[in-house]
């Protein structure tokens, strides 16, 4: 599937959504819910200035999962806090680009009118459930705020829907359940009572920071599938942030690579990973334990991550590369067609792609 | 909950026990004539020596006249002071202008403590944060009888907007500086207390849930934000009880107030054991139940204390 | 499969960004943070001023603090006497400057004796557990249950001072008194400390190699354990020396003919109607070194807890 075709599919499908929240003053266009433009993002510390976004692109549609994938230090987290609009400022600063939601940029937005985005139009699921949860309120309480906050609810209609929705999630005695706290249930439990929380209000957005990583595996599977289902139920565009290939391989549409800040490499899902076109998502495939190459080497990516302050010149990629050429340490490459729907930010990518 | 308290009361027993006899011991066992000094400048006559030893036990074991002592205060009688007023009658009329003097004073920290805390916290880093930590920190380096004496002089004295001393009814009015200069460090720790837990907790993951959720800042700082700060508080305000009843030794001196405080300092300026010793162990009985109540608070305020 | 990803990718950051020159212990990084602090240097700096006024007071004044110039009393400060004279006559910039010897010495031998008995209680309680814990543990909280201030007074009043006590045996009292009753926060602190290191990779190792108790205590433990009690001493001393004080004011703690801030306080607070200036002094600097005494525990415990950046 390619982005086009997706991206068209997506837009039919949107139809549903579009009469769900036919109050809202928010109407996307062709199905394209969000596009970041160009972001960049630096953080201020005392010990100088990291640049932690240089120059983020990419776009959202209806019904539509995009997994971005990275390991710490990427990017990949703060371009999900500022999407949101939750970035620490200061220290972060968010010094050029836009992020357009149904055609409107966030950034700019006054404050007031922002923060109304925040739950009905675009809404979150943070990877530490049990820090991200209020400890000394009930979860049922955590819930019906939302609708007590946006919809001005009366407390008990509240926590009905917070029982709904804590069924919906699939929490088993919701009802007995609404009035205990979050460090009464297990891990799992209590990462679906985060995602009730971020889709009450039927969102348009839902963006998912790394929501299984605390988890047991078997549980990881299970919380994939709750949210997969809940994105094709409603027709939402999901943004699915992770360090974890195995996980967004069953759930993505689109992947888009960072490193350093920057979109490395961008691609259907199924496309990246029959045939990387970046040496640095090469890398991660090849370190991915595999049965039928038992009794081999794993291969790992030699190296550490670059200090944020220090970010190399050229490709930021280069010292851990082994394509690298003395072209990659002065001229940095730009994300550019390498293949029909298919981008990469490598001079090489072609020799990648071959080889 | 039940269960929680009777265990909680059972374990007070060998701390009340302990601290009595550390009192008590201090008091009436240590080299030095307990009768010193109530004849006037003269020694006492070897019959009221004598008399006096008879009757508070002291020529018996230590143990011995401790045990007799808890057997009494167990019923309640906490001995009979120098002036022949039993102990338990004088406390029982004096608690109540400290009681009064104490709770204003825990009025005091909780309003401006607290304010100034969270104002500090939610600008931290800005002018009114250093404002804030300075004048705490002044606050907490200068003596409390130093802050005493000299708002006393200038509030009252030469502006005249207190009145300077305090009557034996111990009005609302007449201890408003009293109560205000006995909880002035108390008041500086709240505020650097609150500050701290405010700007700790302002970057928990809970108060970015709370922006996430699209609350209004109002809401997710002052609910989300200050119901987790002020656990740590509250527990504060109870334990500092304790030190408000110690302190106010200083400050009914300072101001004349006929409480618990200025009854102790009379009598050990008397040297009279007896008032001194039923004094503290009650003062210490109340610090201990005051305790009992701030920990069964806590396990109301914090859900994740459990008492089971 | 996502183990191996994640050790493959490296989580490691922010441990990459900082290794400049090999790992930075928790004590250099500590140091480092410190160094940078300006309260850390105004409180190292008034604080070597006070202990110095202690030790030589001779250095800072040459006018004799017992002379007392009954006809100037009450003077003003001027060019002669610098901070004026007091009721008596005494020259108040001397007799503050003397002043010094009795706060710091009550400060920092109150500070040593509670630390010393305090840690190693706590050591003792944290370390063996069992038996040992529990009975430290209640005798702590019996103790804890006598606030100190009140304690203070009961001990000073148990043990009255005559005008012929020599100084010394006047100071070392306070300071008995100030121990006997405030061991005990620090032998809780120190107990948690203990108890929080203690169940750690390296202290298991090193028992697990043959290690004595008491090397595993002095190797391992106590430089892990100590920050958490040192912050909180030296708050501490800065509480002694106003309590100090305080016991001055009640007249159960130093008194005259010793010379002491609490004293001098004390003594203007009879004249504050007419003469404020014969309180200023004296306050001011007890006020300061008990500031300066805050601020430095602060300073430290700022540099070893990076959450409070």
């Amino acid at each position: 599937m390619t982005t086009t075709e997706s991206s068209s599919v997506a837009a039919t499908r949107g139809e549903a959504r579009r009469q769900a929240t036919a109050d809202s003053v928010y109407k996307p266009k062709d199905g394209l819910l969000l596009e970041v433009d160009d972001l960049f993002v630096e953080f201020h510390t005392d010990d100088g200035v990291a640049k932690a976004i240089n120059g983020v692109s990419f776009d959202l549609y209806q019904g539509e999962t995009l997994a971005i994938l990275g390991e710490s230090g990427s990017g990949k987290s703060v371009t999900a806090q500022a999407v949101m609009g939750i970035l620490d400022m200061p220290p972060a600063r968010i010094t050029g680009g836009q992020v357009r939601y149904c055609g409107q940029d966030l950034l700019t937005m006054p404050d007031e009118q922002r923060r109304k985005t925040r739950g009905p139009e675009i809404s979150m699921v943070f990877q530490d459930a049990l820090s991200s949860l209020n400890p000394v309120f009930p979860v049922g309480w955590q819930i019906a705020e939302m609708f007590r906050q946006h919809r001005g609810m009366n407390k008990s209609d509240a926590f009905e829907r917070a029982i709904k929705l804590m069924q919906r999630v699939q929490i088993p005695a919701a009802k007995e359940r609404v009035k205990a706290y979050p460090h009464q249930f297990s891990g799992g439990m209590r990462q679906r009572i985060m995602i009730a929380m971020a889709i009450a209000l039927d969102p348009a957005v839902l963006i998912a920071d790394e929501p299984t990583t605390a988890l047991d595996v078997t549980v990881q599977a299970q919380i994939m599938g709750l949210l997969q289902e809940l994105q094709e139920e409603r027709q939402m565009g999901l943004i699915l942030i992770t360090h974890d290939l195995g996980v967004v391989a069953d759930v993505a549409d689109k992947i888009a690579v960072m490193y350093a800040g920057r979109i490395v490499e961008r691609a259907d899902v199924y496309d990246l990973y029959r045939q990387p076109a970046h040496p640095y998502t090469k890398g991660l495939l090849e370190s991915i334990p595999r049965l039928d190459l038992k009794g081999q080497n794993l291969a790992a990516i030699g190296g550490l991550p670059p200090n944020l302050m220090r970010i190399p010149p050229g490709c930021a990629f280069n010292p851990r590369c082994r394509y690298a050429q003395p072209l990659c340490t002065q001229d940095r490459p730009e994300l550019r067609e390498v293949l029909p729907s298919r981008e990469a930010a490598c001079h090489f990518s072609e020799e990648v792609l071959n080889g | 909950m039940g269960k929680y308290i009777v265990r909680r009361l059972l374990q007070m027993i060998p701390v009340i026990l302990g601290a009595t006899f550390l009192i008590y011991a201090m008091v009436f066992a240590l080299p030095g004539d307990p009768t010193a000094g109530k004849c006037g400048e003269r020694p006492c006559p070897p019959a009221y020596v004598a008399k006096f030893r008879e009757e508070h036990n002291l020529n018996d074991p230590l143990l011995v006249q401790y045990g007799k002592y808890l057997g009494k205060l167990a019923q309640g009688d906490l001995g009979t002071s120098f002036y022949g007023i039993p102990v338990k009658e004088e406390l029982a009329k004096r608690y109540v202008t400290t009681g009064k003097l104490a709770l204003m004073a825990v009025a005091w920290e909780t309003l401006i403590g607290i304010f100034a805390g969270v104002l500090a916290g939610i600008r931290k880093g800005k002018f009114i944060d250093n404002l804030v930590l300075v004048s705490t920190l002044l606050v907490i380096s200068i003596p409390v009888f130093v802050i005493g004496a000299t708002l006393q002089m200038f509030l009252g004295v030469r502006m005249g907007l207190f009145p300077v001393t305090v009557s034996s009814q111990a009005t609302f009015y007449e201890l408003l500086l009293p109560s205000f200069v006995l909880a002035s460090a108390s008041v500086a720790y709240i505020a650097r207390l609150t500050r701290a837990n405010m700007v700790e907790n302002l970057r928990a993951d809970y108060v970015r849930t709370a922006i996430a959720k699209g609350l209004t800042r109002r809401r997710a700082v002052g609910l989300h934000t200050l119901r987790n700060s002020l656990i740590p508080v509250v527990t504060y305000i109870g334990v500092d009880i304790g030190a408000l009843l110690g302190g106010a030794i200083v400050t009914e001196r300072i101001f004349n107030i006929q409480g618990v405080g200025g009854f102790l300092f009379r009598s050990i300026g008397a040297r009279d054991g007896v008032a001194v010793v039923g004094t503290v162990t009650a003062l210490v009985v109340v610090y201990l139940f005051a305790n009992l109540l701030v920990d069964l608070l806590y396990g109301v305020l914090d859900p994740r204390i459990s008492h089971d | 499969m996502t183990e191996a990803t994640t050790i493959a990718v490296g989580q490691e950051t922010h441990v990459a960004e900082a290794s400049e020159g090999g790992a930075r212990s928790l004590a250099s990084d500590a140091w480092r943070q410190l160094k940078k602090n300006p309260i850390f240097w105004v409180s190292v700096v008034l604080i070597a001023i006070f202990v110095l006024m202690a030790a030589v007071p001779q250095l800072f004044t040459s006018t004799d603090p017992t002379e007392a110039v009954l006809k100037d009393a009450r003077m003003r400060p001027n060019a002669d006497a610098w901070f004026g004279r007091d009721i008596q006559g005494y020259d108040i910039y001397a007799r503050t400057i003397y002043g010094a010897r009795a706060s710091i010495l009550v400060g920092v031998f109150t500070t040593l004796g509670t630390v010393i008995l305090g840690s190693a209680l706590g050591i003792i309680a944290g370390f063996s557990g069992g038996w040992a814990d529990t009975l430290v543990s209640r005798i702590t909280d019996i103790f804890l249950a006598i606030p100190l201030l009140l304690g203070g007074i009961l001990f000073m009043a148990t043990f009255p001072n005559n005008a012929d006590s020599p100084y010394i045996v006047v100071v070392l009292k306070v300071v008995l008194a100030l121990t006997i009753l405030g061991w005990p926060s620090l032998t809780r602190l120190m107990r948690s400390s203990v108890m929080q290191v203690k169940p750690n990779d390296y202290v298991q190792a090193a028992r697990a190699l043959g290690a004595s108790p008491w090397r595993i205590i002095r190797s391992h433990i106590l430089p892990n354990a100590m920050a958490p009690v040192i912050v909180v001493a030296t708050i501490n001393l800065g509480v002694y020396i106003s309590v100090e004080a305080t016991l001055s004011f009640l007249g159960i703690g130093l008194t005259p003919p010793a010379i002491s801030w609490g004293v001098s306080i004390s003594d203007a607070l009879v004249a504050l109607r007419t003469t404020p200036h014969i309180l200023l002094f004296p306050s001011l600097f007890l006020s300061l070194t008990v500031l300066a005494f805050i601020m430095l525990g602060d300073a430290v415990r700022d540099a070893f807890d990076p959450k409070t950046r």
